[in-house]
Parts: structure tokens; C-alpha cells; sequence
């Protein structure tokens, strides 16, 4: 059975085999000159140029966001009356730099036309630019910060913890997320053609930003309401979803009945009436007589 | 090949040949015509490999299901291959294959090999004979007139009555299947009985479900939303204990609900309810007025809360009214206020029943 | 009496017929104890004729023994309790999780009894396959006609078993108390609650007080395991004891009459046929076990009353009155201190029963209305009867808009479209669909027929196109096959109605009821069954048609030099032997 990947990316309770350390190690290794190499520039560079990042974040915002957002992320309506139909594009003071990290980095900002539904597209700002944007947002007011890697790694755990955060965040996603996103973060219809995007497979980032400032119709799973472990632990979970097999064959998209109607339908029944077709069929007929008949 | 029956009557009540077809004389069987297998000795002999080597296939599958069987792990740590689980996908395929081959085959030879002569077989009448059915009622009439049903009027209704009255026992004795409402709301058998009552009542404190810890007005920003438990679910148990089984599945049936925070303008609050809400805080029952799907699919801009089995859609910034779907009436309020020590706590307990309609709710 | 058995003498051994083969002496010995040879002497060489639709009930019982195989394994270790247990099997994410008795032996099954898994799965595809079969078993026996005297029993008793199926569908998707089954009983709590009057007391007495209780799912087990399959198992008995009896329909063709079947015997081409059937249904049905998850209840966790998940739907067979709830306006009536809820009551306690019950009576409806008091063992293209034919297809809109409906947030978030149009938009469409379906069904209809006459009278398409010497240009027609014209002519007539007959005999010789507004909207549906169908030729309109034809062929065959009649190309003739033209 070399062939086959035991435990493929389950969590397994028993790491013991004696490559495993080594993988681990590895591993760790690994990651830490990565987040090195990722961070250390700008660390070293951050202090200097925050001012300056601010004002290059301006630029960017004058040129492709203050159209909606107002030149100075004020917000801005239309000219006919309040409510929420006639909102362009919401205030930013206080969104803080999660929100844009959130928005920008998945390329639902800048939108390609005002509305409550934002959908996720090619993104149009590179990592400094969305850097820039959000230091630049960040300055309106307080918000939320970008977070960081070990806000919603579970890395850092042990094994038993780390079960206890997959339980644990399993049990907070079924409660909190699944109602919009499905039990298995496929995504669902919300009201007036929106729906809850698909949230299997989207980086872990992007899911704690996400929690933390409720973007367009997503109601806030702030700090107060859903601590920063909580999330940690849903994003675990969501994780491990990620990474278990399938143990019974093909997912049919992970949306329940229905597509499991319409494969018993189409390749069920399909199937077998294909089956009683041929078996009804005629066979081939030869023009010869049959010598002794 | 016509194999003649005797039978005791004709088939007349069906359209006659003329009817069915007043255009054309119906031709007969056209003559059989043979298949290469039954006139090539070698084209048979193929088929016959052919249906062997099916056979053989199947089993080599069933041979192969049972060594998946030993072969693949569960459990714990579970074989994968691509992805998928291998016990269920080796198992299932070969398993598949073993059926299939073998209904493939088996078809094959009759297709192939058997005789394919088409048979006639005359069609009898589903009603009996005359004659049977006259004896048949005969018989019948002469049991009815022996039994005296008719002529004991006496015997045959009070022998109806006392049968209809068995009928009775049978509906009865299910009596006991479950407590009627009211013996459920009188028992008290668990905190919260009853279809009209809730864990809820003056004072208890909004927990957040899951992990049951209390909610301070400053917890929650605009636009959050709490899936949030009376706090009776954690400690309402003996001694304080966390309430368990059918009594925690019944309090939590019926006690979930939603808070969400607002802006406090946006809140229209419905007549008498001026002072339910604490700085946009608002609460209401998750189970929906519809058919009692737990509901927490919130719009934070537009404040509209949709049901994900039937799609009612209520609004919560005005006392949570039916916007959209079928569901027929709002989302019970639960009026909140802060206790002494800043939590969020019920100022009183549910107005009106929660959950669906039902008949004697008013 | 077959006296060659009877024995003659007071030998010690039995009196036989004559040496047996090996098959024989185990009959003989069967026999002798059992006397089924009476029995069995015309069934195991009963004819049942060939036809790839007369397969389609066969799918419905073979699923079923699938459901009855794969089921008794999974008994051996489902517990159906709801007694409150910590899980601690193979299932990480939800290890240390309070749960039901009956979820834990569910994830049990699914993880840590080799095969446990793809049995679940099976179970669930062959129920699946089990009800959609036999709704297209009832589409065939209906838009051919084969539910008409002397079968109209074997018809309700068909329907019955469509309901029971859903009925035991419906318990087993309860069974695993996910969260799925857990939402679905839910919601049929809020419909039993919905009942007038007694609806309470209905809901306390099923759940054993309030829901969700902890009797649901062991007497949904008992339901699911014994009570339905039961009345099952005994009405598929008495529809297949009643297919033997009646013999089957058989399409109308050379040498195939009202008063025979024409086909192959049971033994042996029929019985190795549905046997490999067998095998090929309990095939897919593995091949969809092992490649397609079904209800992975392992996401789903274990119920709990507050949790749900979005797209929480009913498997497919119930998701035609959740659609009817969907698109129900939210409408209650509050008065005398009671609440009629008539969201919940129309769509999901009327509107199936209701559809039921026309769905029970439409051989009695179509007979009422016909008048015909034939039997019929000869079936009927579902051009010849277009309104019947309309009538099912104008059902089947309803039922499929209904069942868009039940889907309507996938498709929302599929097609990227909003759940509130789809849903205006049904609110309409389930109303107006079935009557553009029926029109449009009956026009289609009567045009083929149209064009089976043409066919008829004028002979086939041969795709030669012929130039005449005046330049123009026409495509040759040539007489049909004597086999198929035949069978495209083995037709009733309609009857015909001249708007008198209300109170006279009808066609058929059966006096119509006298009087009353009865007979008069008898009359009148009587009228629109019929109304516009084309009729097939006349023996006289015939005669001319093929006299026109042949006036043709004579015509256009000098030019040819020879009798090139196309024939050689239709692809009805070998053409090996065959020139178009000798020189």
C-alpha cells in the first residue's frame, strides 16, 4: 500500500511515525524563513516610510475609491434622499485596515458598479498598493488591523489543543456560519438575488477579516461577540474540512439534496434506462437460414 | 409457435381485429429471422467466450472486494486514494463490478444464446366465467340466506355497532403516546414547559450559544449578530449543571434567539415595545413563525433576516414583520435591558408563544 | 387433468411420468409435497412481451430489494435512540460532541464498519432510484394507456405504493438525526401544528410531549423498518400477482391482437433478462455508492434545534410540496381565538392529497368520461389519446415548477439569479404552466397525427428528390412496410359525438346516464377529450391515396427505364442484391 497517502492531511491524533518529527521540523523551518522573508523588509521599512506609505495610499484612493467612498473616505450618498438604496459607497473612517486588506485583496474592491453584492474577482492593486490603501484608510480612524498570521494559525498548538479548536470551531461554524454559507462553506442564496459566497477554500486571512468587519451585507463577528479564538478555531475547522478526504466518493458540490436528486435522476435513472433500452433491444439479425431449422 | 389454451370462455369485452384496425388485415408474425449466432457456429462460440469471460470478470470481482475489504483501513487512519476514501470507493467499485459483469452476462446470454422465438399466448378474460360467477354468487347468496343477515336485523346491527365500537380501542389505546399540552405545561417536569412558554423570563441573561458566556452592550458593534441562548441552558440543570438531553433539546428548541446591534435610529420599535432594545441591541426569537427553522441569515445593511428552508424573510428593524415568504406573522421580540452587573438580561420573558401556529394560539 | 402423474398401482414407488432429467426430479420432488406443478405449468413459460419501457417498473422492484439487502445491514448497527451520548469514534471534528444515541451509530456505521459507509450510501441512491422509477413506471402506464380496464386496481394500487414509498423515504431521511433529518422533522412538526383542531395534540402525542422529545426517531424506526415496508412488500406482491394475471399489455403490431401476447416465455429468456436486470440495478446503484456522497451526516453534525444550514432541503420526492410551501403566500386567519394557518395547511395537507387523490382517480376519471367499457390489452401511442396525453404533461409542469421551486436557492445562487423573482414568478407560473402545457401538448399531439395520415396515405419521406420534365421539383414518397402500416393504422376511431348524445347510447352500445347536470358535464368534458382529434383515414380516403400514389409511380416509371422505386435506399431493404438501374 505504498501508494497509497495513509492519513492523507487528517488530523490524526498519533503522530508518531519517525518522519514526522523530521516533517515537522522541516516544516517549521520552512515557515519561519518564509515569514521572514516576507516580513522583514517591511518591517524594516515600515517605521520610515508609514508617512509615506500614507500618502502613496491617498493617491491610490483619490484615483480609484474616493469616486464612491468621497475624498476623504467620508462616504458618500446620492443626491436624492437617504436610505440604504441611495448609498454609493459607505464611510470608511474607523473600517480600519482589515477591511481593506479584506475588500482589496480578494478584488471586490473597487467595484465594478455600486450594490449590496461584491463579488469576488481578479484583484487590481498589488500587495504594496493594498498595503498603501489601507495604511491611508487605517488614518481616518481606528479599526481593525490587518491580522496576523498567529491570530488564526493553530500552528503554534498541540495536538490535543488543536483537536480541541477543530471541535470547538466545528461547533461555532455550524451555529454561526452555516445558516448563510452551508455546512460545508459552499455558499447559499440570501434575499433579492445576494448570497453568502462560497467559503471553502478561501485563505484563512480573508476569513478572520471577514468575521472581524462584516463586509457588505455580512453581519460583524467582532471581538466582543465572537472572541479572536473562536475564530481561530473556525478557521481550523474550516481547514480541516478542507483537508479531509472524501470519505464516501465526489462532494456533487457540497449543497445537499438537490444535486443528489439530480444525480439520481440524470445518472441513476439515466443509467438505467439506458440499461432496459439494450436489454429490450433487438440483436443483430443475419440474412442467413438456419441450416437445420 | 401459437399455443392454444382451453378455455372455458372467450375474451369478447376487448376491440375486435376490425375495430382496431379497419384499414389493414393484420399480416401475423413476420417469420423469424435468425441471429448470427444461431446460423454461425463461430459467432456463437464467440458469444459463449463472451458470456463466460463476463462471468469470469464478476468474479474476479467479488475476489477483489474482498480483498479491498481486508486491505483498506478506516476508522482513525483511514486509507485515501485521490482524495477520496479508498475502503468506500474500492469496496463500492468492486462490488459494482462483480453486479455488473454478472447482469451483463447473464443479459448477453439471452440476448445472444437463448432461443429468441416469439411466442404467442392467448389472452383470458380477468373476469370469471358465467357460469362460475353465477355459482359463485349462488354460493354467496345461499351463505347470506343460511346466515340470516338479512332477515335478522336484530343480529346484523347490533353485530355492526359492537364491531364499529372495536374501531375505538384502536384509536384510544394510542391515548398514551404522548402528554396532552396542558399536562405538559402543568407538569414542570423541565424549567421552560410548555408551547407557550420559554426558558425566557424577567432577568435572564442573553448568553452566546456554544460556550454560554453573557454579552455586555459594549461587546457588539454595529452590525453584529449574536446566535445567542437563554442563559438557562448552561446552569438551569440541578445544582446549576448545564441542562442536558430532552430538556436541553426543548429549551433550546424554543428558546434560541438572534440579537443584532444597529444604529438606534434605524430601529422603528413597535407600539409598546419603545424600550426593548438597548443602543440598537434588539433580540428575537431564532424559530421561525413559518415552520419553526431556526433562522439567522442576516443582512446587516438592510436588517432583513431570511429563513434558509421556506425563504421568509423578516425585517428587524421593524419588530422583525414578514417582508417577504410564507411565514404569516413576526418574529417574536424579546425585550432586553442591562442588569446590575452590565449584562444583557430579559426584561420579561416572550409575549406570545414562539415557533409555528397552531390552532388554540389565538 | 394431467393423468399421466396419477398413480395405478400400490407399488412402493411413486408414480412418475417418465425418467426425469435432474431439473425434474428436484420438481418432482417439490411436487410431491408441494403441488405446484398445477401452478406452475403455464406461468414458467408465461409470454411477456419486449419493450424497453415495460422495464421501467422492473428498475422500481429491484431498487427495492436493494433497499431491503442494503437496509437489513445497516439494522445490525444503527441504534435507534435519542438517548444523549459524548461521541468517541474515528470522526475527529466531532469527537467529545454531545449527541443522539442514533447520530453516533450513524457516524459508527460511516467510519468504523468496513462497508458501513458505501451501505448507507447505497441505501440512500436505491431509495432514490426506488421512488423516481416508479414515477416514470406511472408516466409510461399512463401515457400509454395501460391502466385502462381490466388494470385500473393494479393503477391505485401502483399509486399506493408511490405514496408509501415517499412515506418510508421521508421516515429514513429522519433516521441519522443530522441536522438535515433533525430540520426536516422540525418542519413536520410545524405542519402537524397546522392541522386544525387537533394539530397540538397530533405533535404532543407524536414527539411524546413537546418536539423534538425523545420518541421521534425509535418510532420512526419501526415505521421505517417494519410497518411500511410491510404494506410494501404486500402490495408489490398483489401488483405483480395482478400483472401475471391480467398478462401484460403489449403494443399493437403484425400478429399482435386485443386477445394475445406476443413475446418472450418467462423461462428462460425473461426470467435471465429481469434476473440480469437485478444485477445491473444493485450494479449502480454500488457504482453510486462508491463515487457519489450522499447526505455526508458527518458535516452535517449531530440536530440541535438551534443550528440549520443553508440550502436545508427534503430528498427530491418531498421537494415538491416543500416548493408549494415555498411559493405560498404567507396567509393565516386569526379569529375566535384560533389560528387556521393556511400557509402551511394548503401546501403541504391539501394540495398532496389532493393531487393524490386525481392522481387515484384518473382511470375511473378517463373511464367516466370516455364511457369506454372495454378491456384493453393492446396500448395506445400517446399521440392517439392527446388530451391524455396533455393531461399528464400539464400535471408533470405543475409538479416540476413546484419541484423548481423547492430548489429555488440553489438555482438562485446557480444561475445567479434572485430567490424572490423565482418565487413571484412560480406564485404565477404553477397556475399558467400546466394550461400552455396541456395546449401546447394537445396541438402537438393532433399535428403528429396529422402527419402519421399523411404517412399514411401518402407513403414515407424518401429523400429522393425527383425533376419532373417541367423542371419542377418533388420528393418521392413510397408506401409504408406492410408490417408498419400496420401498426401505425392499429387504431380505434374515436367516437362520434354530435352534440345529441347525452341522453342516447354512445358509440360503444352503453347507454349514457339520462338527465341530469351530471351527464351534461359528462357530456361536455366528453367533447373537449375528443375535441379536434384527427381521425385515422377512412378505407375509402385510404384506397385513393394509393391509387394517387401508384398513378405516380407509373407515371415516373417509364423515365427511369426501370422500376427504381427508391425502395433501395430507405433503409427498410438490404441492398446488397439490388441495382438501381440494369443495363
Amino acid at each position: 500500500m505504498r501508494l497509497l497517502n495513509r492519513s492523507a492531511g487528517r488530523l490524526s491524533r498519533h503522530r508518531r511515525g519517525p518522519l514526522a518529527g523530521l516533517a515537522v521540523v522541516l516544516l517549521g523551518l520552512l515557515l519561519t524563513g518564509g515569514l521572514y522573508t516576507v516580513f522583514s523588509p517591511a518591517q524594516a521599512g515600515s517605521a520610515a516610510s508609514s508617512e509615506e506609505q500614507i500618502a502613496q495610499g491617498r493617491q491610490l484612493f483619490l484615483v480609484s475609491c474616493s469616486f464612491c467612498h468621497g475624498q476623504n473616505g467620508e462616504g458618500m450618498r446620492t443626491q436624492e434622499g437617504d436610505g440604504d438604496q441611495t448609498q454609493l459607497g459607505p464611510s470608511l473612517v474607523g473600517v480600519g485596515a482589515a477591511a481593506v486588506d479584506f475588500q482589496v485583496s480578494t478584488g471586490r474592491m473597487p467595484m465594478a458598479r455600486p450594490g449590496a453584492q461584491a463579488p469576488r474577482k481578479p484583484e487590481t492593486f498589488s500587495e504594496d498598493e493594498v498595503a498603501a490603501l489601507a495604511a491611508y484608510v487605517a488614518s481616518l480612524g481606528p479599526g481593525p488591523a490587518i491580522p496576523d498570521e498567529s491570530d488564526y494559525s493553530i500552528d503554534g498548538l498541540s495536538d490535543e489543543e488543536r483537536q480541541q479548536a477543530i471541535t470547538n470551531g466545528g461547533q461555532i461554524f455550524l451555529t454561526n456560519c452555516t445558516a448563510c454559507h452551508n455546512f460545508e462553506g459552499s455558499g447559499g442564496a440570501m434575499p433579492r438575488g445576494g448570497y453568502a459566497p462560497q467559503i471553502r477554500g478561501v485563505e484563512p486571512r480573508f476569513i478572520y477579516e471577514a468575521l472581524l468587519t462584516g463586509p457588505q451585507n455580512m453581519p460583524n463577528f467582532s471581538n466582543g461577540n465572537l472572541s479572536p479564538d473562536e475564530k481561530r478555531d473556525v478557521i481550523a475547522y474550516l481547514g480541516s474540512l478542507e483537508d479531509m478526504p472524501d470519505y464516501g466518493g465526489f462532494g456533487l458540490g457540497g449543497l445537499g439534496p438537490v444535486p443528489e436528486g439530480l444525480a439520481a435522476w440524470v445518472l441513476g435513472i439515466g443509467s438505467l434506462v439506458g440499461a432496459a433500452v439494450w436489454i429490450a433491444a433487438h440483436t443483430t439479425r443475419s440474412t442467413k437460414k438456419k441450416v437445420d431449422a | 409457435m401459437t399455443e392454444s389454451h382451453d378455455h372455458a370462455h372467450e375474451l369478447v369485452n376487448v376491440p375486435d381485429d376490425a375495430v382496431v384496425n379497419d384499414l389493414y388485415a393484420n399480416p401475423g408474425i413476420p417469420e423469424h429471422q435468425w441471429r448470427p449466432t444461431d446460423v454461425d457456429p463461430k459467432a456463437e462460440k464467440r458469444a459463449e467466450r463472451q458470456v463466460a469471460a463476463l462471468f469470469g470478470l464478476s468474479a474476479l470481482c467479488t475476489i477483489l472486494l474482498l480483498v479491498s475489504y481486508f486491505v483498506f483501513d478506516i476508522g482513525d487512519d483511514p486509507d485515501v486514494v485521490g482524495g477520496l476514501g479508498a475502503s468506500n470507493l474500492f469496496l463500492g467499485l468492486s462490488l459494482a463490478g462483480a453486479l455488473l459483469f454478472l447482469g451483463i452476462g447473464i443479459i448477453q446470454w439471452a440476448r445472444k444464446l437463448m432461443a429468441d422465438h416469439e411466442i404467442v399466448e392467448d389472452r383470458h378474460p380477468a373476469a370469471s366465467s358465467t357460469e362460475d360467477r353465477e355459482a359463485t354468487i349462488a354460493a354467496l347468496n345461499a351463505g347470506l340466506e343460511e346466515s340470516g343477515i338479512g332477515r335478522r336485523p336484530l343480529v346484523r346491527n347490533s353485530l355492526l355497532g359492537a364491531v364499529g365500537l372495536l374501531g375505538l380501542p384502536a384509536v384510544v389505546l394510542l391515548r398514551d403516546l404522548g402528554p396532552t399540552p396542558n399536562q405538559v405545561k402543568n407538569s414542570g417536569d423541565y424549567p421552560g414547559a410548555g408551547i407557550e412558554h420559554t426558558l425566557w423570563k424577567k432577568g435572564m441573561r442573553v448568553v452566546r450559544d456554544v460556550v454560554g458566556t453573557p454579552i455586555r452592550p459594549g461587546d457588539l458593534e454595529i452590525g453584529d449578530l449574536v446566535n445567542a441562548e437563554p442563559e438557562a441552558i448552561f446552569n438551569g440543570g440541578a445544582d446549576g449543571e448545564p441542562l442536558e438531553g430532552v430538556a436541553l433539546q426543548i429549551g433550546k428548541s424554543k428558546g434560541a434567539v438572534v440579537v443584532v446591534r444597529m444604529e438606534p435610529d434605524e430601529i422603528t420599535p413597535g407600539k409598546g415595545r419603545e424600550n426593548w432594545s438597548v443602543d440598537g441591541i434588539v433580540c428575537y426569537s431564532k424559530i421561525c413563525t413559518h415552520v419553526g427553522c431556526p433562522i439567522s441569515l442576516y443582512e446587516r445593511t438592510t436588517h432583513h433576516l431570511l429563513c434558509p428552508c421556506h425563504q421568509s424573510t423578516f425585517d428587524l428593524a421593524d419588530s422583525a414583520k414578514v417582508v417577504f415568504g410564507p411565514a404569516a406573522r413576526p418574529l417574536p421580540q424579546l425585550p432586553l435591558e442591562v442588569d446590575d452587573e452590565g449584562y444583557l438580561v430579559a426584561s420579561d420573558a416572550f409575549d406570545e408563544p414562539v415557533g409555528p401556529s397552531f390552532w388554540e394560539r389565538g | 387433468m394431467d393423468t399421466t402423474k396419477v398413480a395405478k398401482t400400490n407399488a412402493t414407488t411413486a408414480a412418475t411420468a417418465q425418467k426425469p432429467n435432474r431439473a425434474g426430479a428436484v420438481a418432482g420432488w417439490a411436487d410431491e409435497r408441494l403441488g405446484l406443478a398445477t401452478a406452475m405449468k403455464k406461468n414458467l413459460r408465461k409470454v411477456f412481451p419486449d419493450h424497453w419501457s415495460f422495464m421501467l417498473g422492473e428498475i422500481a422492484l429491484w431498487s427495492f430489494v436493494v433497499l431491503l439487502l442494503t437496509g437489513v445491514f445497516l439494522t445490525l448497527w444503527f441504534t435507534p435512540s435519542m438517548g444523549e451520548v459524548q461521541y468517541n469514534g474515528s470522526y475527529d471534528q466531532l469527537r467529545g460532541i454531545h449527541m443522539s444515541e442514533a447520530y453516533a451509530s450513524s457516524l459508527r456505521l460511516s467510519f468504523d464498519v468496513r462497508g458501513g459507509l458505501l451501505m448507507r450510501q447505497m441505501h440512500h441512491w436505491a431509495a432514490m432510484l426506488f421512488v423516481a422509477s416508479m414515477m416514470v413506471h406511472l408516466l409510461r402506464v399512463w401515457f400509454t394507456g395501460a391502466y385502462r380496464k381490466p388494470r385500473e386496481l393494479n393503477w391505485v394500487i401502483g399509486c399506493l405504493l408511490l405514496i408509501l414509498g415517499t412515506l418510508e423515504g421521508f421516515t429514513g431521511y429522519s433516521l441519522p438525526d443530522d441536522l438535515l433529518s433533525g430540520t426536516g422533522i422540525r418542519a413536520a412538526d410545524g405542519f402537524v401544528k397546522a392541522t386544525p383542531v387537533v394539530g397540538t395534540y397530533m405533535s404532543f402525542f407524536m414527539f411524546g410531549g413537546e418536539f423534538p422529545g425523545e420518541s421521534i426517531i425509535p418510532r420512526l424506526y419501526i415505521v421505517h423498518v417494519l410497518l411500511i415496508p410491510g404494506l410494501l412488500l404486500a402490495l408489490i406482491g398483489a401488483h405483480m400477482l395482478l400483472l401475471v394475471y391480467h398478462k401484460h399489455t403489449q403494443w399493437p403490431g403484425p400478429g399482435r391482437t386485443e386477445k394475445n401476447v406476443v413475446g418472450f416465455p418467462m423461462l428462460p429468456v425473461y426470467a435471465a433478462k429481469a434476473g440480469g436486470f437485478f444485477f445491473i440495478v444493485f450494479g449502480v446503484t454500488a457504482l453510486m455508492g462508491a463515487l457519489l456522497t450522499i447526505n455526508p451526516v458527518w458535516k452535517y453534525g449531530p440536530y440541535d434545534p438551534s443550528k440549520v444550514t443553508a440550502g436545508s432541503q427534503p430528498d427530491w420526492y418531498m421537494g415538491w410540496p416543500d416548493g408549494a410551501l415555498r411559493i405560498m403566500p404567507g396567509l393565516e386567519t386569526h379569529i375566535w381565538g384560533i389560528t387556521i394557518s393556511w400557509n402551511v395547511m394548503l401546501p403541504i395537507l391539501i394540495l398532496p392529497v389532493v393531487m393524490f387523490t386525481i392522481l387515484l382517480l384518473l382511470p375511473f376519471l378517463d373511464a367516466w368520461i370516455t364511457g369506454d367499457k372495454r378491456d384493453h390489452h393492446l396500448l395506445e401511442r400517446p399521440r392517439n389519446a392527446p388530451t391524455r396525453t396533455a393531461l399528464m404533461v400539464a400535471l408533470m409542469t405543475m409538479y416540476g415548477l413546484f419541484w423548481i421551486a423547492g430548489g429555488n436557492d440553489i438555482i438562485a445562487i446557480k444561475l445567479h439569479a434572485s430567490i424572490n423573482q423565482i418565487t413571484y414568478f412560480l406564485r404565477v407560473a404553477v397556475f399558467v404552466g400546466p394550461v400552455i402545457a396541456f395546449v401546447v401538448t394537445r396541438r402537438w399531439c393532433i399535428s403528429l397525427q396529422r402527419k402519421d395520415n399523411d404517412t399514411l396515405l401518402h407513403g414515407y419521406e424518401t429523400g429522393i428528390i425527383m425533376r419532373s420534365a417541367e423542371g419542377g421539383y418533388t420528393e418521392r414518397h413510397l408506401p409504408l412496410p406492410a408490417s408498419r402500416a400496420y401498426s401505425m393504422a392499429a387504431r380505434d376511431r374515436d367516437p362520434v359525438l354530435d352534440g345529441h348524445d347525452v341522453d342516447e347510447v354512445d358509440a360503444n352500445g352503453i347507454p349514457a346516464p339520462t338527465g341530469g347536470r351530471l351527464a351534461a358535464l359528462r357530456h361536455r368534458l366528453r367533447t373537449v377529450w375528443y375535441a379536434d382529434n384527427v381521425q385515422k383515414p377512412t378505407p375509402a380516403e385510404l384506397e385513393e391515396g394509393h391509387h394517387h400514389a401508384e398513378h405516380e409511380h407509373e407515371l415516373q416509371a417509364p423515365v427511369e427505364g426501370h422500376a427504381a422505386d427508391g425502395h433501395q435506399f430507405d433503409g427498410h431493404h438490404l441492398v446488397e442484391d439490388e441495382h438501381l438501374r440494369s443495363h
